[in-house]
């Protein structure tokens, strides 16, 4: 009960200073807000204007992109029985969870051998792993196109495009799991083996979990940088061997509305992702902070 | 602990075949002459001359020019909005930083194959044009094109830093400008836009870096004749087939860009007080 007078207190004293300058302001206030919603509204226009097109074309019933002729599901129909399409949806989604896969595990491990690294040795390896990030993504690409073709190993085609994605994603990976690890209490994995846990038990029963947020960042980041991927993929496919975006890029020489319709299925899986990796945790709090409010009212 | 220590092993040998190996690679490519083969190979610095070649300077310069045009109105256009978003409630932040990002997570390519039925000569907009009584005008393939579609593209690279920077600002600062007797654009001038600088930094380079080495979006809407650094590249690479001068201009492209990182680190720690780590 205290707690809450004190809180209504502070309330005043901040109402206090507002009021004095607040009325004459009011209606100069609105008229501001307005000119912001406006504003913001234009800029989303700007931004989602190209989504937009694309999925309201999708369902267009003919070839166009630049005349509504009615509404139809035939490029939706059509998506199906383009064997390209489907060839290409298959490699980026393959590609794309093999490459997240790897790329945790890889980055992950580093991530926590990092740790424990003498400091020297640590900013190499961190420098060395900034290199993928900051460089132009078409000097990765060029460079490994050489380093594939020099080596002869593997043949152009699904393997070099997974390779190379590992290769990219790995560094995002390592960049958001390791400043968990940096935070963690360096005591807590000693003190389990201290109680008879053996190292990989540490590390799956105490380290893991509390690491978890930063590698589901890292998962959730070398997904979409998979999936998302042009310029590498672009340079070190070969055989015939294409994803999503450059099955795209081939495209937009001719119109194929086919396109449209794939794009719109895209978008819709992203943006129910996104929502689902935003909004629930923030839900959560939100209950929490309510059913804590809640218990507090009972008290 | 310290057998958690061998786990950095697998991945410093990954880096060194597949991060730093191509790198030498390419600088190997970069000053040598003779093709692919290893037997006629020449050390030469050839390839670095090559770029002195004025239709190669004015690729240089064109893609500055364009770099530098789509920071500004990235920055003109993002600035307010970021600005804007940072007064909402804060539920309402979250959700607009949200939609903000959501773009980022497709495909460019299928946005920017969007761009193209918009901006076609018989296209969306030109059909806005001509409804509103203007004549129709030419889009496709020019510079207006590329910007429009940097723009769309890199604007929640510009946003994002200078938003996150404003809503960590001290607000007792603001009102104590207020306070002693500062107007609302000294207020913004000499304490907001001040202290937001470090996003702004951030916001530039990483729109700029990500606009000169842009590749995809300017050959879709500037077509294949509109060449910036990024398609002189390719071209030497797939088309030409001259991978030492291709290397050549990677190598230039890297450095410049490890370069504005520095550079921009550096404004950055001197103009906080270097108050990071």
């Amino acid at each position: 009960m205290k707690k809450h007078i004190e809180l209504t207190e502070n309330d005043n004293v901040n109402e206090d200073n507002l009021k004095v300058s607040g009325k004459r302001k009011d209606k100069n206030m609105k008229s501001k807000k307005l000119g912001s919603i406006l504003y913001i509204g234009l800029v989303f226009f700007f931004l989602y204007l190209p989504i937009f097109v694309t999925m309201i074309f999708s369902f267009n019933s003919s070839k166009s992109l630049t005349r509504w002729d009615g509404f139809s599901l035939r490029w939706y129909e059509r998506l199906w029985t383009d064997r390209d399409i489907i060839a290409a949806v298959w490699v980026s989604v393959s590609i794309a969870l093999l490459a997240t896969v790897v790329s945790t595990i890889l980055g992950t491990i580093t991530a926590i051998g990092l740790s424990k690294c003498r400091k020297v040795l640590k900013e190499w390896i961190l420098n060395v792993n900034n290199i993928p990030v900051l460089n132009p993504d078409i000097v990765t690409a060029i460079g490994l196109m050489i380093l594939f073709s020099s080596i002869g190993f593997f043949e152009k085609g699904y393997m070099t495009m997974l390779f190379a994605h590992i290769i990219f994603c790995t560094p995002y990976v390592i960049t958001s799991v390791y400043p968990k690890v940096r935070a963690l209490d360096v005591n807590l994995a000693n003190a389990a083996m201290d109680l008879g846990a053996t190292p990989f038990q540490a590390l799956t029963k105490v380290i893991f979990p509390m690491i978890k947020p930063g590698i589901f960042a890292g998962i959730l980041l070398s997904f979409t940088m998979s999936f998302d991927d042009f310029v590498v993929s672009y340079f070190v496919t070969g055989n015939g061997v294409s994803n999503i975006s450059i099955v795209v890029y081939n495209m937009t020489k001719r119109t194929n509305p086919t396109i449209n319709a794939l794009s719109t299925l895209v978008i819709i899986v992203i943006v129910i992702t996104m929502l689902i990796v935003n909004l629930v945790p923030m839900l959560a709090k939100r209950q929490d902070k309510t059913n804590m409010k809640n218990e507090r009212n009972t008290k | 602990m310290k057998q958690f220590k061998k786990l950095v092993v697998p991945y410093i040998i990954w880096s060194a075949v597949f991060v730093v190996f191509p790198l030498v690679l390419i600088f190997l490519y970069a000053v040598t002459t003779g093709g692919n083969s290893l037997v006629n190979i020449k050390f030469t610095w050839d390839s670095f001359q090559k770029m002195a070649e004025p239709i190669y300077v004015s690729v240089f310069l064109r893609s500055l020019k364009l770099g530098v045009i789509t920071t500004i109105i990235c920055l003109g256009l993002g600035y307010p909005l970021a600005y804007m978003i940072s007064k909402c409630r804060e539920q309402v932040q979250v959700i607009l930083i949200l939609f903000i990002t959501i773009p980022m997570w497709i495909n460019t390519l299928l946005r920017t194959y969007a761009w193209i039925s918009i901006l076609q000569d018989n296209g969306l907009l030109n059909s806005l044009l001509e409804w509103l009584g203007f004549g129709k005008l030419h889009f496709m393939y020019t510079d207006v094109a590329v910007v429009m579609g940097l723009v769309c593209d890199l604007l929640p690279f510009m946003i994002i830093p200078i938003h996150t920077v404003l809503t960590k600002m001290d607000h007792s600062l603001i009102e104590a400008a207020q306070d002693l007797g500062a107007d609302k654009w000294q207020v913004f001038g000499k304490v907001i836009f001040k202290m937001s600088i470090p996003g702004v930094l951030n916001g530039v380079t990483m729109v700029f870096l990500l606009a000169i080495s842009a590749f995809v979006i300017p050959k879709l809407l500037g077509g294949a004749q509109y060449f910036l650094i990024g398609n002189l590249i390719e071209d030497q690479f797939l088309n030409v087939g001259n991978w030492n001068f291709g290397s050549a201009i990677s190598i230039i492209l890297a450095l410049a860009i490890l370069l504005i990182i520095n550079l921009m680190r550096k404004v950055d720690s001197d103009g906080a007080g270097g108050d990071e780590e």
